[in-house]
């Protein structure tokens, strides 16, 4: 009687040992993740706007409608990014996500505070290497860590009426984003 | 012979206890820190490098993108405020005030996050394009037959899910009560 109960312990422990592991593991193992499902469409270290959000046709699950979307898949593996975004004249708001969907930093046109939202992207060894006169002249210049070499970059610029939709998306084709070039 | 027996019960058991649950939690949306108004629920950690582990898997099973904290917050409600679970069939009505945010959007989406298609292609509104009455407050109709007035279409499923966005807003972040956040109320009105 005992033993049958000490089997039963053992099972639930090791049970709960399972539980947590596949729950850590699910990240790494999912195969239709966001940046899965963005990667036939949209190319590496580049700016592109994603089809409008309408029923049936939709990339990921619960997009906002009422925003255009463009997607920046990076790889930050040749060196820094660079980001610059014309904010829109309602609302443009930039989320970085890590390979993994863990959205690391997001910011607004408002929080920015320029008409243009301008962000160099580097990884924490890169941020390293940045000479530190550099950081000092250029105060204004915002710098993001990534916490992985490769990752997310989604812009969105909010319509507020149907109407407004050709507005948002326009201020989205300006948008660029690219490796900088060695200076 | 005894010990092959009770070894082998035992990591069966143990694989449908650890499987199950995993399942369990993942598809029944278990997340920790969430932030209830009324009858909407938000987790504004899953939008930052916080976010606990149900909720990352949750997230990499679903293929969805967060809502980023410095971005805004999301709101979802699967029922009333007494409980009655969404029913596409049935007519609810949201009314009254918003937190305070530079603009809101609210969607209607299937549980499992898609638009639902129907003829005047709407599926939600901004805060800008909504009907108020003089004192700001507004009154939405979730039916699926038109309706006067703000009238977002069930298209008849069965299910719905309500997502209310927040943008550059200082729920979430800063407050995290109810008294200084209002959320719409939530009423079913018929079947």
């Amino acid at each position: 009687m005992v033993r049958g109960l000490l089997w039963i312990l053992a099972a639930i422990l090791l049970g709960g040992i399972v539980h947590l592991s596949t729950v850590l593991a699910m990240p790494q193992a999912a195969k239709q993740d966001a940046y899965s499902r963005l990667a036939p469409l949209t190319p590496v270290n580049a700016m592109v706007p994603l089809a409008p959000t309408k029923a049936g046709v939709e990339i990921m699950p619960f997009m906002d409608p009422a925003f255009a979307t463009a997607v920046c898949r990076y790889d930050l593996t040749t060196g820094p990014l660079k980001l610059i975004a014309p904010v829109s004249q309602a609302y443009t708001s930039v989320t970085f996500y890590t390979r993994r969907s863990v959205a690391y930093y997001a910011i607004n046109d408002r929080a920015a505070g320029r008409r243009t939202i301008e962000l160099d992207l580097m990884t924490a060894a890169q941020h390293a290497e940045v000479p530190e006169d550099e950081e000092v002249t250029a105060a204004d210049r915002l710098i993001i860590e990534s916490p992985t070499t490769m990752g997310l970059i989604v812009l969105r610029a909010l319509a507020p009426e149907p109407g407004l939709m050709p507005m948002a998306r326009g201020a989205l084709a300006a948008a660029k984003c690219g490796i900088q070039s060695q200076q | 012979m005894r010990l092959l027996f009770g070894s082998c019960f035992t990591l069966l058991i143990a694989a449908a206890v650890g499987l199950g649950a995993t399942w369990f939690t993942l598809t029944r949306g278990v997340a920790f820190g969430a932030l209830t108004i009324g009858a909407w629920k938000a987790w504004p950690k899953s939008g930052s490098a916080d976010i606990d582990p149900y909720a990352r898997a949750m997230i990499a099973r679903t293929g969805e993108l967060p809502t980023g904290m410095g971005d805004g917050v999301a709101f979802y409600a699967r029922t009333d405020d007494v409980g009655n679970a969404f029913d596409g069939r049935c007519t609810f009505s949201i009314s009254g005030l918003t937190p305070t945010a530079r603009y809101w959007t609210v969607t209607l989406y299937t549980p499992e996050g898609r638009l639902v298609a129907n003829t005047v292609d709407r599926h939600g509104f901004t805060s800008e394009e909504i009907v108020r009455d003089n004192d700001g407050r507004f009154t939405i109709t979730v039916a699926p037959l038109a309706r006067p007035g703000n009238w977002l279409p069930t298209g008849g499923i069965e299910q719905f899910v309500l997502v209310w966005r927040l943008y550059d807003t200082p729920i979430g972040v800063a407050i995290r009560t109810t008294k200084e956040g209002p959320m719409p109320a939530i009423e079913r009105k018929g079947c």
